[in-house]
């Protein structure tokens, strides 16, 4: 049998928490085999629930595009700036669909984990954090139809099509701003529908909004100048235009903006953690 | 050596409410989608005075809490329903955070709350030891050392890499149990775990935290209404009442308290429990209690007997969906917590049993008993596969009065029972 391990000074105290941020980092370390077993499970169970299996992932993207084109490129005549529709709405999709996966799942920690919460402690936190790293799976999946329609405007030689050049190796930098942006994000949801739970029902509806907020369907030269600072104040607007600049090398992007969007991206995460850590403390009380 | 826990005046504020009261309750609580049962219904336990808090609608779940425990000790935790031992044990894990107060804790702790928290259904019992391994702090490494050993332990065997959805809910339990049992915490907290499973398992998990603690020197706080495994396990035991501590001592002393507590003070309507209302009766999905009597000769309930004369322990319920194969068994206890004998009405049941109420009742014939106080628990289950309804102590009762060789002495009789006996005294002459 094996001994018990001594651990020399280690001490755990047990009391009443004050102050807003501290995180643990060293526990969070130990923990970091969990965050693995996390993600791999969320990734199992997907794909053993679903009756098509990832092929839903690849499909989802291809029907939504297909409506958009319908009805924001034919019937409203929304211009996609030169670029075709198929790609334009298939690349913002991209960005946004890991997003908004991202904060659905990441928002409701709370509420989906209360009996798991109520039952063991483990730093609460890596729940969210594995959602967004199991997520990019997902969001790797969702390139496959992308890259698919690129390749075959690319060959017919197409007008506006995208040419594949180094700014595509640059899109690891707005992937990694979606994920923390969409981990603030999902922290605060994840507070406030913990006390509120009736929170969740409008945070899909807050999601929704805030996809037209965001030039997914859009293209960003075609918001009036009077208009532009609501564009702006999302911080998804940067990213999910980077990710144009990136993958069809067509977008409308200053340094001031992604500025702007990083700034409220970090201020989210820190306030998100913070929240986070004063609601997990007690949030089993009144589960 | 500094003590491996020190407790120091923890205290637990609890708002009541809608929401609230669940926690307050300890109430029915999911097991993998089944229910299961709250011994004592809530109602029974009126929030006293002396545990109201500073404003309205709040109360001390636990109160000037203060105890130290030194390793490799292994410590029992008994109370009511209610006390807030489950409290206790939620802080000291950290599941949630005290008022006030504070504890220290010099170890690594693993707290199993429950059997099999964090199982997916969809994973294989293989991926499912490493996630539920690794949900309760172990490192992966150390997870796949013992591997080979929890397999072996929870007698899956073959059925290791099936989705665990699909094992029966006997396998289910012994797979979580044995990831639970080889953890290598320095501070092992166990709440009631082993109210599930059948009752072969039970016993070898039993063995194994015995194992667990003398041999490999762990420290344990022991969480049970199972008076019998607190007093086989414990070395020391604290009694938690009205979420204060109440007693330090062995675990003896603290059962024969807990059990005196709990008697019944007075006659009046003693020697009955009812429960009208379904929903606060002990139940699971196939079968609830609904009463449970204790009448004496003439048919009327009391809480007194005579020695010489029977007892009749009557138990009323109901059957929700077709059963089969269920039992169901009365324990009598002392009140030092000791089993005077267990029976059961299974050799006199019919198979299957449709929905609708049933009695089964059981007579204690006269001139079985000792002059002394007994529990009367009961419980429900189907042999070797599953409890239904977890053994409880629902009423107690005093056998007094003459016709009991015991009654023509002051002392104390020892003995669980004292059966009247033929005896023969001859004179062999000189």
């Amino acid at each position: 049998m094996a001994d018990v391990k001594s651990a020399p000074g280690y001490e755990l105290i047990v009391e009443r928490s004050s102050g807003w941020l501290k995180v643990n980092w060293r526990e969070l370390w130990d923990y970091r085999d969990l965050l693995v077993l996390l993600v791999q499970r969320d990734f199992i169970s997907r794909y053993k629930q679903t009756l098509l299996g990832p092929l839903w992932f690849l499909l989802q993207p291809v029907l939504t595009t297909a409506v958009f084109v319908i009805v924001f490129g034919r019937f409203a005549g929304i211009p996609t700036d030169g670029i075709p529709g198929p790609l334009f709405y298939l690349c913002g999709l991209l960005a946004w669909n890991y997003f908004s996966q991202n904060i659905t799942t990441g928002g409701a920690t709370f509420v989906n984990n209360a009996h798991l919460f109520n039952k063991v402690y483990f730093p609460r936190v890596l729940v969210p954090v594995s959602i967004v790293v199991a997520n990019l799976v997902s969001f790797a999946l969702q390139i496959v139809p992308f890259a698919i329609f690129a390749a075959f405007y690319f060959l017919t030689g197409r007008q506006g099509a995208a040419v594949l050049s180094w700014p595509a190796l640059l899109l690891p930098l707005p992937l990694l701003h979606i994920a923390a942006l969409s981990l603030g994000v999902s922290l605060w949801m994840a507070a406030s529908t913990a006390k509120y739970r009736d929170l969740v029902h409008l945070t899909a509806y807050l999601t929704q909004i805030w996809m037209f907020a965001t030039p997914v369907i859009y293209p960003l030269s075609k918001v009036s100048e009077g208009w532009r600072w609501v564009v702006w104040a999302n911080p998804m607007s940067a990213p999910v235009e980077a990710f144009r600049i990136c993958l069809l090398g067509r977008g409308t992007l200053g340094a001031q903006e992604v500025a702007i969007s990083l700034g409220i991206t970090v201020a989210l995460l820190v306030s998100g953690v913070a929240l986070f850590q004063r609601v997990e403390r007690t949030v089993v009380d009144s589960a | 050596m500094k003590p491996i826990v020190e407790v120091q005046n923890l205290s637990k504020l609890y708002k009541l409410g809608a929401t609230g009261l669940t926690s307050v309750r300890e109430s029915i609580e999911s097991v993998f989608g089944k229910k299961k049962v709250a011994p004592r219904p809530a109602a029974k336990m009126p929030i006293s005075d002396d545990r109201s808090g500073p404003e309205p609608n709040t109360f001390w779940a636990l109160k000037d809490v203060s105890f130290t425990v030194n390793a490799g000790e292994v410590i029992g935790i008994v109370g009511r329903n209610g006390a807030g031992k489950s409290t206790l044990l939620k802080i000291l894990s950290r599941i949630t955070e005290p008022t006030s107060g504070r504890a220290i804790l010099r170890g690594r702790v693993v707290s199993l709350l429950e059997v099999g928290t964090g199982f997916h259904p969809e994973l294989s019992g293989r991926e499912n030891i490493f996630l539920n391994g690794a949900i309760l702090g172990m490192r992966r490494a150390e997870i796949a050392a013992k591997f080979d050993e929890i397999v072996d332990f929870s007698e899956v065997g073959k059925f290791i890499d099936t989705p665990v959805k699909r094992y029966s809910s006997g396998m289910f339990v012994r797979l979580a149990f044995a990831v639970a049992a080889h953890l290598d915490p320095e501070i092992l907290l166990i709440d009631e775990v082993l109210a599930v499973g059948d009752v072969g398992f039970q016993k070898k998990c039993l063995g194994k935290m015995g194992e667990v603690a003398t041999q490999q020197g762990r420290t344990v706080f022991f969480v049970s209404h199972n008076m019998g495994a607190v007093r086989a396990l414990c070395e020391h035991a604290v009694l938690i009442d009205g979420g204060r501590l109440t007693l330090t001592g062995t675990p003896g002393e603290v059962i024969s308290q807990y059990l005196a507590a709990s008697m019944p003070k007075g006659d009046g309507d003693e020697g009955q429990i009812a429960w009208e209302d379904l929903a606060q009766a002990p139940k699971c999905d196939e079968v609830a209690l609904r009463g449970i009597r204790l009448l004496d000769a003439q048919g009327s309930p009391a809480s007194t007997f005579e020695a010489d004369k029977p007892l009749t322990i009557e138990i009323t319920y109901e059957v929700l969906q077709r059963l089969r194969g269920a039992r169901f068994s009365v324990q009598l206890l002392t009140q030092e917590g000791e089993l005077a004998f267990a029976a059961t009405d299974h050799l006199f049941q019919n198979e299957t049993q449709s929905p609708g109420r049933y009695r089964t009742s059981c007579l204690i014939p006269g001139g079985l008993l000792n002059r002394r106080n007994y529990q009367v628990q009961v419980q429900c289950d189907i042999p070797g596969e599953r409890y239904l309804l977890p053994a409880a102590e629902y009423l107690s009762f005093l056998i007094s009065g003459a016709g009991n060789q015991a009654s023509n002495f002051p002392e104390t009789w020892p003995g669980v029972v004292c059966p009247k006996l033929e005896w023969k005294v001859e004179a062999l002459g000189k």
